[in-house]
């Protein structure tokens, strides 16, 4: 999993069968100091509570469509969890 | 299987309910040296690992499932051991 700061929302009109009403966030990548890397990328929110401002962690790959219900979906990204505190040496 | 070393934890209230009291833990990666390189992820700890341990990261779903012991965990990193010496020439 890696640290993502959710910079908006996206709001899709027709989605493939499954992902009905499956929050989707535009979220930033970051790095290991926060710093953003990359491009920002679009995540499904499992925990569906995650808005813009807030620091999340996503899971990538096969792994991010096993976090929804029903989990057989096209999905890449997933918003696992908010994050409360980050503690960093 | 990752080398990689402990830099910080993550905490959160709000997450996939699999996550609900696991240990989550940011590790970098690092060479065999031990110099840090820019990758970095958010791993499930299972070793009792802590910061600034070295550790080996298994970042691969269906392992980590098994680590897990379940059939559909959202998760593919898992921390599963704790390093005291590498070699390489």
């Amino acid at each position: 999993m890696l640290l993502g700061r959710v910079i908006g929302t996206v709001v899709p009109c027709v989605v493939y069968a499954g992902l009905e009403g499956v929050p989707m966030l535009m979220v930033q990548p970051l790095d290991k100091k926060g710093a953003p890397r990359g491009g920002p990328l679009v995540a499904a929110d499992s925990t569906r509570m995650a808005g813009p401002g807030e620091l999340v962690y996503y899971e990538g790959g096969r792994e991010a469509a096993l976090a929804l219900d029903p989990w057989f979906v096209p999905v890449d990204h997933t918003i696992i969890g908010i994050v409360d505190n980050w503690g960093q040496v | 299987m990752i080398l990689g070393r402990v830099i910080g934890t993550i905490t959160s209230t709000i997450n996939h309910p699999f996550y609900d009291a696991k240990k989550m833990l940011v590790v970098e990666r690092i060479d065999a040296a031990g110099a840090p390189l820019a990758d970095y992820l958010i791993a499930i700890d299972t070793v009792d690992a802590g910061t600034g341990d070295r550790v080996l990261v298994l970042d691969e779903g269906n392992g980590a499932r098994q680590v897990v012991a379940s059939k559909d965990a959202p998760v593919r990193s898992v921390i599963v051991g704790i390093v005291d010496a590498v070699t390489a020439s």
